[in-house]
Parts: C-alpha cells; sequence; structure tokens
C-alpha cells in the first residue's frame, strides 16, 4: 500500500502512535492538509518538525496570530513602498513584480521540491480566516489580480495545521482536512517519550514523579491540566534540584512547573491540607526549596 | 461500497458529508486500507470525523455497522468490546428508536395535543399560572419522544421528571408581530466602532491626502485603525417542560435574533431547565448533539454579549446539588448554580431574560431558584422593555461595583 509517496514512520527525537503515523501517511497520499488538535504540550508543533525531518524535506512554518489575514499568507503587495519609491523616482516603479512579497503560503507553492508547511495554531486568528484559505489549500494555487499571474504549487506541500481548540473551526474548512486528535499518552507512552528526553533518569525518581502527574492529572476541578512538556520540564527541575524520589509524592516540589493557574493551586492546596491534617504541611514546603 | 455505513454513521450522529465519503471511495481504491478492518477503521476515521468529540460515536457505528462480520484480525479494542458487551446504554437507543419508529410524528402530536387538552381543563379551577410553577407543567405524565415514562420522583418540587419533546422545532417559522420590536431592540447591541485596541493598519486615504496637500506634495501617510463589527451573541435557550407556555414569546426572540444579520457571530445553545456539562445544539435536548460547556468557556472569548432565556424554575436539587439533573440517566459532578457562576464569570456582558412577568418571581414555586439565579445573573424580564433594559442597564446587582451590561 502507498508505494508511491514517501512514507513517515516516526523520528528518534519524536514518538509516534500508530494512529497518528497512520493519519500522516493518508494525508500524505491524497495531498489533503492534515489537522492536528490535541491538548496544548502534546507535541503538535513538533510532529511537523518530525515530519520533515524524517522524510528530509525543507519545513516551512506560518506562525498565526490573532491579527494574521489569510491574504499575508499568500502574499502581500506593498503599495506604500511603491508610492515612496515613485516620489523619489530613483526606481522603476512600474513593474509591479518587485512589489509583490511572498506570504509562507506561497513560498510553499513556490518551492522547487516538496516542502512540510506547518500552518500553526489556526484557531489563534479571526473566525473566517481558515474560510479564507479553502480555495487555496484544496487547490494549492491562488490568483494574484495586480500582475494578472496564477500561482499553482509545482508540488503539493504536506500541509500540517495545528489548533489548540481555542475557537471552533468552520465545517467547510475541516471537510476538506484530515483530522487527528492527539489523545494524551498513557503511562507507557509516557514512558518512552520521557526516555527521549531524559535518557538516564532514576527509576525510582521517574516512578514517584509519574505517579504525582498522572494523580494531579486525574484530580476533578482542575482548570488546566499539566501537561507533557510541563512534565518534561518538571523532571528536569527535579534532577537540578536534587531532590530525593521519596519527597516527590509527598511534598510536589516545584509545583509551580506543573500548575499555572493559582486556583488550581489554591484547590490542590485545600485538598492535600484536608488530606494529611495531621502532619504538618505548612504551605511553603509546597513550593519546594 | 459500503453505502450502508454512511447512514449508519448519520444515524449514530457523525456529521459526515458527501465529499468525505467519496475521499474515503477514493482512498480505498488506492488501496489505502490495507484490505484489513484496523486499516478501514484508521482511514474511516482519518477521513470522516472531525472532532475528538465525534470518535465515539464513529466507533459505535462501526461496532453495529460491523456486528456481524467475522474479523479474522484485531480490531482496536475498545470496537471488540462494543461487540462483545452488551451495554446497557445502546440497548436503550435501539428500544428507543423502535419505539420512537412506532408512533409517526402526527401521532404523537396529536397525543400531546388531547394530553394539554386535559391537563387545561384540570387546572382551569386552581391556581392561573398554570405550569409556571415547578418543574414540570404537566403534572403527572412525563413524556420521553421514546416512549419512556418514569416515574414519579417524591424530591421537592419536581413532581416528574420530563424529557423534552421537540418543543421548540418550529422555532425557526417567522413570527411577525413583536419580532420587529426585538429586532430594534437588539439593533442597540449593534457595536460598529473603531476598535480600541486595534493597530493602525489601513491607510486613512483622505488624512493621506490631506497631509499630503499641506506637505506641498510630498508624500505623508497616514494610517487608521480598521473598522471592525465585533458584536458576537450567543442564545442559551430552556427548552426544558416549564417554558412550554412562552413557547411563542421564544419565537419572536428566537426570529428576532437570528433575523439580524449585524452580528459578528451568532451561536444557539439549548439547556433542560439548568445548564451543566453539556449544551445541545437542537431544542429536543438529543444527548447525541451536544457540546461540552467547558469547551464553550474554552472557545468563546468573554466579548459574547451571552442573553439566557429561561424560567429559572426548578427543584431545589437541580440547581444547588451535584447530581440533581432533572434528566433521568445524567450525572452532574457541579451542582448547576456552580455552572451558572462559572459562565458568569466567564462572560461580564451577560443577562437572564425571563418569560415570566417580573411581580410573580417573589410569590411562585419557582422562587427559591429564581431568586439563587438573580444573584448571579442579572435577570430581566423577557419583554421587548426587559431587552431594552438589560442592553441599558449600568449597575449590576449582583456583584457590587462592576457593571453589567450587553453593551459598552
Amino acid at each position: 500500500m502507498m508505494t508511491k509517496t514517501a512514507q513517515y514512520q516516526g523520528s528518534a527525537q519524536y514518538i509516534v502512535s500508530d494512529e497518528l503515523r497512520n493519519s500522516v501517511n493518508i494525508a500524505i497520499a491524497l495531498g489533503k492538509p492534515l489537522l492536528i488538535k490535541g491538548e496544548p504540550g502534546t507535541g503538535k508543533t513538533m510532529l511537523a518538525q518530525s515530519i520533515a525531518e524524517a522524510l528530509a524535506k525543507e519545513l516551512i512554518i506560518w506562525n498565526i496570530k490573532s491579527t494574521t489575514k489569510a491574504q499575508e499568507g499568500l502574499y502581500v503587495y506593498d503599495t506604500v513602498q511603491r508610492l515612496y519609491d515613485s516620489q523619489f523616482q530613483d526606481h522603476d516603479v512600474s513593474n509591479i513584480k518587485q512589489y509583490i512579497k511572498n506570504g509562507k503560503l506561497g513560498e510553499a507553492f513556490q518551492s522547487h521540491a516538496q516542502v512540510v508547511l506547518l500552518i500553526d495554531e489556526i484557531d489563534k486568528a479571526d473566525l473566517e480566516f481558515p474560510n479564507d484559505l479553502l480555495w487555496e489549500l484544496d487547490q494549492m494555487s491562488y490568483y494574484i489580480p495586480e500582475t494578472k499571474e496564477t500561482i499553482t504549487a509545482r508540488t503539493r506541500p504536506i500541509v500540517i495545521i495545528t489548533s489548540n481548540a481555542e475557537k471552533e473551526l468552520p465545517d467547510a474548512f475541516l471537510r476538506r482536512c484530515i483530522f487527528h486528535y492527539i489523545a494524551f499518552p498513557d503511562p507507557n507512552e509516557m514512558q518512552r517519550i520521557i526516555k527521549v528526553h531524559h535518557p538516564h533518569l532514576d527509576k525510582r525518581l521517574l516512578e514517584q514523579a509519574m505517579e504525582t502527574f498522572y494523580m494531579l492529572r486525574n484530580l476533578n476541578n482542575i482548570q488546566k491540566k499539566p501537561s507533557t512538556s510541563e512534565l518534561i520540564d518538571w523532571l528536569q527541575a527535579l534532577v537540578v534540584g536534587g531532590i530525593s524520589p521519596n519527597k516527590i509524592k509527598q511534598d510536589i516540589p516545584f509545583l509551580g512547573v506543573l500548575l499555572k493557574k493559582n486556583e488550581d493551586l489554591d484547590l490542590l492546596l485545600n485538598g492535600l491540607q484536608g488530606k494529611t491534617q495531621n502532619r504538618s504541611t505548612p504551605r511553603s514546603s509546597m513550593w519546594g526549596r | 461500497m459500503f453505502t450502508e455505513f454512511y447512514y449508519y454513521l448519520k444515524d449514530f450522529g457523525v456529521p459526515v458529508s458527501f465529499n468525505e465519503w467519496q475521499d474515503l471511495m477514493n482512498a480505498l481504491d488506492q488501496g489505502m486500507a490495507g484490505s484489513s478492518l484496523t486499516g478501514f477503521y484508521y482511514l474511516g476515521r482519518a477521513l470522516l470525523v472531525k472532532s475528538e468529540a465525534h470518535y465515539d460515536r464513529f466507533d459505535l457505528a462501526l461496532a453495529s455497522y460491523f456486528q456481524d462480520v467475522e474479523a479474522v484480525e484485531g480490531l482496536p479494542e475498545k470496537i471488540w468490546e462494543w461487540l462483545n458487551r452488551e451495554v446497557p446504554p445502546l440497548e436503550i437507543t435501539e428500544a428507543m428508536r423502535q419505539n420512537h419508529h412506532r408512533l409517526d410524528i402526527e401521532e404523537m402530536k396529536r397525543m400531546l395535543a388531547e394530553r394539554l387538552a386535559e391537563q387545561t381543563q384540570q387546572h382551569h379551577g386552581g391556581n392561573r399560572w398554570v405550569g409556571t410553577g415547578g418543574t414540570s407543567p404537566f403534572g403527572h405524565s412525563g413524556y420521553h419522544p421514546g416512549g419512556i415514562r418514569i416515574g414519579g420522583d417524591t424530591r421537592s418540587l419536581s413532581a416528574v421528571k420530563v424529557a423534552g419533546m421537540r418543543r421548540f422545532q418550529e422555532f425557526r417559522t417567522d413570527e411577525t408581530l413583536g419580532v420587529r420590536q426585538f429586532q430594534l431592540a437588539l439593533r442597540k447591541l449593534r457595536q460598529f466602532t473603531t476598535r480600541l485596541d486595534g493597530a493602525r493598519e489601513e491607510l486613512d486615504l483622505e488624512g493621506t491626502v490631506d497631509q499630503t496637500c499641506q506637505n506641498a506634495g510630498r508624500l505623508e501617510l497616514k494610517w487608521a485603525r480598521p473598522r471592525v463589527n465585533s458584536m458576537k451573541v450567543m442564545l442559551l435557550m430552556d427548552a426544558g417542560g416549564s417554558m412550554w407556555p412562552y413557547t411563542r414569546l421564544c419565537n419572536q426572540l428566537f426570529t428576532a435574533v437570528h433575523k439580524s444579520s449585524h452580528f459578528k457571530d451568532l451561536k444557539t445553545f439549548y439547556f433542560h431547565n439548568c445548564i451543566y456539562d453539556w449544551l445541545y445544539n437542537d431544542p429536543s435536548c438529543s444527548q447525541r448533539d451536544y457540546v461540552d460547556t467547558e469547551y464553550i468557556l474554552r472557545t468563546c472569548d468573554s466579548n459574547y454579549r451571552v442573553i439566557i432565556v429561561g424560567d429559572a424554575s426548578m427543584g431545589y436539587a437541580e440547581l444547588m446539588r451535584p447530581g440533581g439533573i432533572i434528566d433521568w440517566d445524567l450525572h452532574n459532578d457541579q451542582a448547576g448554580i456552580e455552572w451558572l457562576r462559572r459562565l458568569r464569570q466567564h462572560f461580564e456582558y451577560s443577562v437572564w431574560l425571563n418569560p415570566i412577568p417580573s411581580r410573580y418571581w417573589a410569590r411562585m414555586e419557582g422562587a427559591f431558584t429564581i431568586g439563587a439565579i438573580r444573584k448571579v445573573f442579572p435577570m430581566e424580564e423577557l419583554t421587548v422593555e426587559g431587552l431594552e433594559r438589560s442592553i441599558r442597564k449600568r449597575k449590576s446587582r449582583s456583584r457590587a461595583g462592576e457593571e453589567s451590561k450587553l453593551v459598552y
């Protein structure tokens, strides 16, 4: 199956589940954008890097902000520069082409070899943004009225789109994508992921830290659950801080690395204090050293 | 091939379109499923399912479609579980659907009408406010689309658990009387003003010409902030039983909101008596078509103007206790009032419109819950004046010092 196109198998730096690998390969084979959704910190952005690396292709990243317009991804016609230039008359301004600047999408279309295009955090942009890209992503071409040119992709780029689920995406857009939701890794997968980042971790430390981590995640009413990247940072902090594995579950040092919201911290502190009333667990010790 | 599966998916509430189905067929032609059921599963899911919320429905649809297929190789474990286990929820839906088929819609309507006629007679002698008190206006007989009867409940107000008929089915019909007034009131929500915080990124042509002329022809550019329509409205409507007498009034507001084209975004959700973990996409409050309230809180920014329409009258437990939800097979971990507080905290421009005239708020059966909700949301009557008042209103009763209004 799928002999014509490149096959993605994951890379040394990135642990990929079978399901996700399947979805990536389906997207590549069908030439459709792959929409990746998932909790923050589950490695959505890293996936594109991993694909580019594994298939030895150039990676073009288009970071979306709340003010990003779809048009900017294609090209920008710098009328103002042209106006300025025309004033001093040291340029030939009749050639509009020199004032057309390619956006990231335009860049990806015009590249000679196939590239991996990452449209990162598409949900940051305006509600209409995804709809404005429908035709371009479908046909992989766009028209520049100023120069009467049509730009068509030489090779369909591998398009990876990530979303933090902060906004709902329009149905018409979703219909054109392959969709994959990165589920939160279970403890076994998590161990594999951690191995990539911290190959020489003390086994007991890891065990204790993982237990605490999943305990925190399973707490009810937590507003922002700690994610993979926070666990990795936390482990780093534990190692650098030289925390003894026995203390982790009791004291949860460097809690601020895992929980980022005041409400969550309070919730946990209240909960712990309720449970361990007899033991003296002063507030300050929760914060580590 | 598999065409029936397409309808299975639709039945189970996976919103598939023909285009996506075509894509799947193409992919199958290319041999991308590798002629295995597992391959088909992953391929189908990647192409047809566009939200993690629908993964489970897809699994269910697949399980019931391939029930009789003897697959030699491994399906994802979850599917096998579905296949092997006689799952109670699945059983109920089957039973419900069968029941549903037996009664056609006409017959159901007729039955409901009969029941209603009965009810009015019974109540004529007594309280004038038929159906406004308590959660179940129709007294003793709860009616479920599937024909499931649930026995009486002794707790506080809710005499009976009522599951919703499609009472708001004809919400979109064009109500003319009153609609225009509502529309005019809503127009005041319009906010076409210049954004205060936006970047100056639009070329101000007139300003530029002026400046350039003043500079004796040397170009000087003027920039302005683009004018953006940022009015976003969310309508949350109670589709519970006790709202039945106010259908017409709700219809008017609903039609008016939908006719108003000057909103940048308009979302409508339904709830049954009180808001818990889920909000429903259609007035029948079907448990297949919902979004998580949590998701709404996360995805909709606090600029949404939230209009909640409901009678706020319900049983004590429904509002104040975890697990107090009226629907018999659901459970809420957080009490309804907590959800309402969270909504209020998130959406600073929010108002509760109550179809019950305000002079009865303190005196009827639902007085306690009305009072409790009024402490969370500013409450107004569902009338043109009430809507206007909530738009104009400056001071909130609920939280001292904070301003509460739908428009700035």
